[in-house]
């Protein structure tokens, strides 16, 4: 990438009415840092930026870049042992820096609301849901006793929990975790604050839950007059959600400006392979690509990684000849969930799904979290039985394998998984781990197995030294691309993608999507994809399967679906896609 | 929750018996013949060792003894001692010392730990934190017997704030000192349970939170560090009320206190099944209980723990 970084864009942003308004919030040249054993390591350097009263600043960046450090330092809450080290933060005209902490108690909640990250860990486990969004009520001096009691139910029902007033008494593990986001912004909101901190609040959740949470974010910061500072990976997201953006690379802003602008004529070369890698916006320049001969793809210059993605994906033809390698007829899936005592409730978490797999190609599934999906992956895979039906493979009936049998066809068909986190062995360093398979299948001598290894890191593009160092000391990309050559080292036809790029950043995404189109190419793999990312979807799949409770709503190849869903629950999805209706300018 | 609480009542029927027959089991193949070391070196006539021996059913194979134990046992009957005193009776007085020594000591330990605990865990890294554990390492490492004999001398014998020796009666203000000695330990390792439990707690998502919405700093530790951080203590806890009913023998010993520890040691060096077994009983139902107490607990500290029926 380029190393030229610019200038920091440090004027205000304006927000294009014209109106001298008094800003609400305005960074000057904020610096963060973390104190470590090796001395204080900048985080944010040098960030400024303002927002107006009324309006919604998006900052983007991938992870790291320091954007939700910059949003922390605002109201004072930086993990661990971070610093504000200069700078100013400027709060209608009073510096949030220089605050003591019982005079940001003030601050917090009845100024400035938080809605955090992740819906799963931010509520606290022990305590009912109507006590804490209470507390936040009581704290904040908005209603006491009684009066405070149905301002919670008020709150909650604003946020979007129809049934707040019978939920109240409920624990955090008893809602799902759209329902728990719903729960954090009517905390973050319910002293109506002049100012929203909305730190990446959907990101854990599915594209429809996402869009729905999101909507009513805006309906609700836009009816009280709420300034929204919403973080994000996704420009998409940020470019619809946002009038203004402004982009974070290492702890420096690169670029800020009225978001259709910056969309549609990034200048800073990061922001330009931000545009480039949004899978969102990919999809839309697909849709130009094919619309338009001249190849809309060909507007990012330099013949960056994704743009190659974006061509192959608009030329994709359908590969008429190619045998079925999979083909998965009426399979069910019933699960037993014990009740009380003996008695089982019995739920299909697959219900009569058939498709096939032509050699080469890649099918997606996608469905929303709950869908089956990740089940059929299971069942193909060989990792639970199959309750009826049949799964064929390469013309053989798979089901009921046993021993050596088995063990051939796991050789064959191979899964990489979602966490690349949680799939590698910490304690195994990489050598070991991409060799470990041919261990297992008593494949080689030690110098064959090294050799192998050897070409494996180079098929992933990762150098020959890597094999040595540990998983934590690598990168989520670093990661899965190591889960990719571990899977990849028994040559096999066929891999399962459970959800395997969901946890990356969109460069990073971009990065390994590539990869894996090459190696598609490269050795003729059949992959199976799986997801809940339509967008991801466009840029690698031939086929999808759209899956809802348990079945197979719509099956068609990726261009008609894209072009002409016929199910209502497939629009849905597709519309759901960040910065979908977004007018992507060229 | 009445249902499981039901359930695991149930589960000490198996346990309870289990637990008798093998400690039953254990003292009938202790080696030495107890009768006669009653007598030591002069032996009594041999028909008196016989009458002896059938008068406590030692002659009967070890099962047979066992149920006729276990029959009278029901029965109200828990046997007599070699000397001829109702273990009934020896219990009688046990007991209600030890029990309220180990109480003591563990209102002492969870009060004191716990404080000390989230004290430290808040100011991790200052000095409080550092002595904090100096102190319980210092406690960990040292034996009970120093520490209670250290604390003799210098609380009893130089200050004379305490008695040397606890009277029979045994009434709370004279156990608070060896309350103190047998809390030590325990105390030591709620200290660092809490530590540790409270700066993880301090770190969480939901702490965050919570100081985001505006709440102040009293309230974030006291309503949502505190609670979360009880849980693995309370299960220490009722793990340790345990230990410390039979667990002090050590410092039973130091200040003469006539408890469980001791008499279960002296019945164990005499060989009297009826008088260990007996004993061992009663600290199997207080275990079991304990630990229920502890499960309840659990699920009361941390709601997401539901017990199925």
């Amino acid at each position: 990438m380029s190393q030229t970084v610019i200038e920091p864009v440090s004027e205000p942003v304006n927000d294009g009415s014209g109106l001298a308004k008094e800003p609400l919030l305005q960074i000057r040249d904020l610096e963060v840092g973390f104190q470590t054993q090796r001395g204080l390591v900048p985080a944010v350097r040098g960030v400024s930026l303002t927002l107006y009263a009324g309006q919604t600043l998006a900052i983007v960046g991938e992870s790291g870049s320091g954007k939700t450090t910059t949003a922390q330092a605002i109201i004072k809450l930086l993990a661990g042992t971070g610093t504000i080290t200069a700078g100013q933060i400027l709060f209608e005209g009073r510096d949030l820096a220089g605050l003591s902490e019982k005079q940001m108690q003030d601050v917090r909640g009845r100024l400035i609301g938080y809605v955090p990250q992740d819906p799963m860990s931010n509520l606290n486990p022990v305590w009912n849901i109507g006590f804490q969004v209470e507390e936040a009520i009581r704290a904040n001096n908005v209603a006491q006793g009684k009066a405070a009691r149905q301002r919670t139910i008020q709150v909650l029902q604003e946020a979007g929990l129809s049934d707040a007033q019978d939920r109240l008494k409920q624990f955090p593990h008893q809602f799902s975790g759209g329902m728990r986001q719903r729960v954090l912004i009517g905390i973050g909101l319910s002293a109506r604050p002049k100012l929203l901190i909305a730190d990446e609040p959907t990101s854990a959740l599915d594209v429809t839950v996402q869009r729905q949470i999101l909507d009513h974010l805006g309906t609700l910061t836009r009816d009280y007059g709420t300034s929204v500072l919403f973080i994000t990976h996704d420009l998409g997201l940020a470019a619809e959600r946002a009038e203004q953006l402004v982009v974070m690379y290492k702890g420096k802003v690169v670029e800020s400006g009225p978001s259709q602008e910056i969309l549609a004529n990034p200048q800073h070369p990061y922001t330009q392979r931000l545009v480039a890698a949004a899978p969102s916006l990919a999809s839309r320049r697909i849709q130009s690509a094919k619309n338009d001969d001249a190849s809309g793809a060909d507007i990012y210059s330099g013949g960056s990684l994704d743009t190659t993605l974006v061509a192959r994906a608009a030329e994709r033809e359908p590969a008429a000849e190619a045998r079925d390698l999979i083909k998965v007829q009426n399979i069910s899936k019933m699960y037993r969930i014990r009740t009380k005592g003996l008695k089982y409730n019995e739920l299909l978490a697959v219900n009569d799904v058939s498709f096939a797999i032509k050699k080469g190609t890649t099918t997606a599934l996608v469905g929303e979290s709950g869908s089956g999906k990740s089940t059929v992956a299971k069942l193909i895979l060989q990792l639970e039985s199959i309750t009826s039906g049949q799964i064929e493979f390469d013309g053989q009936d798979v089901a009921g394998l046993k021993g050596t049998a088995l063990l051939k066809f796991r050789r064959r068909v191979q899964p990489v998984f979602q966490d690349p986190y949680g799939s590698l062995d910490p304690q195994y360093n990489v050598g070991n781990t991409i060799a470990e398979p041919l261990l297992a299948h008593k494949i080689g001598s030690s110098a064959e197995r090294q050799a192998r290894v050897r070409e494996l890191l180079d098929q992933v593009s990762l150098p020959w030294a890597t094999r040595y160092r540990y998983p934590s000391e690598l990168s989520g990309g670093q990661r899965q691309r190591i889960a990719v050559a571990r899977a990849l080292a028994l040559k096999p036809d066929v891999l399962v993608l459970d959800e395997a790029v969901s946890a990356l950043d969109v460069l990073v995404q971009g990065q390994i999507l590539n990869l894996l189109t090459e190696l598609q190419t490269e050795l003729d793999l059949t992959y199976l994809f799986i997801t809940h990312d339509l967008a991801v979807v466009r840029l690698v799949a031939d086929n999808v399967c759209v899956m809802q409770k348990g079945k197979i709503v719509e099956s068609a190849s990726t261009d008609e679906v894209f072009d002409s869903p016929r199910e209502a629950y497939t629009r849905e999805l597709l519309a759901a896609i960040p910065g979908a209706n977004f007018e992507f300018g060229r | 929750m009445i249902w499981y609480t039901g359930k695991r009542l149930l589960q000490m029927i198996p346990v309870f018996f289990g637990a008798t027959l093998l400690i039953y089991f254990m003292v009938f193949s202790l080696p030495g013949d107890p009768i006669a070391a009653l007598y030591g070196d002069r032996p009594p006539a041999p028909g008196v060792i016989e009458q002896i021996r059938a008068q406590y059913n030692l002659d009967k194979p070890f099962i047979v003894q066992y149920l006729i134990y276990i029959g009278n046992f029901f029965q109200g009957d828990l046997g007599t001692t070699y000397s001829g005193r109702p273990v009934g009776d020896v219990m009688a007085q046990a007991f209600p010392i030890t029990a309220r020594l180990a109480l003591l000591a563990l209102a002492i330990e969870a009060f004191f730990g716990i404080l000390v605990g989230l004290v430290a865990g808040l100011r991790k890294g200052k000095l409080f934190d550092t002595s904090a554990l100096v102190v319980s390492l210092l406690l960990i490492s040292v034996p009970t017997f120093v520490i209670g004999f250290v604390l003799q001398y210098v609380f009893a014998v130089k200050l004379g704030w305490a008695r040397t020796t606890v009277s029979s009666e045994a009434p709370f203000s004279e156990l608070l000192l060896p309350a103190l000695v047998l809390a030590s330990v325990s105390f030591a390792y709620i200290v660092r349970l809490t530590r540790a439990s409270v700066s993880d707690n301090l770190n969480a998502d939901f702490v965050r939170t919570a100081t985001a919405k505006g709440l102040s700093r009293r309230r974030v530790v006291g309503v949502h560090v505190l609670r979360n951080s009880l849980v693995p203590v309370v299960t220490f806890l009722g793990v340790d009320l345990g230990s410390l009913m039979v667990g002090a023998i050590v410092t039973e010993g130091i200040f003469n206190i006539n408890g469980v520890g001791g008499t279960i040691y002296k019945a164990i060096k005499l060989g009297e099944g009826p008088t260990v077994v007996s004993f061992i009983a009663v600290m199997v139902v207080i275990f079991v209980l304990a630990n229920l107490l502890v499960d309840l607990l659990y699920a009361a500290l941390d709601p997401r723990i539901r017990y199925a029926k």
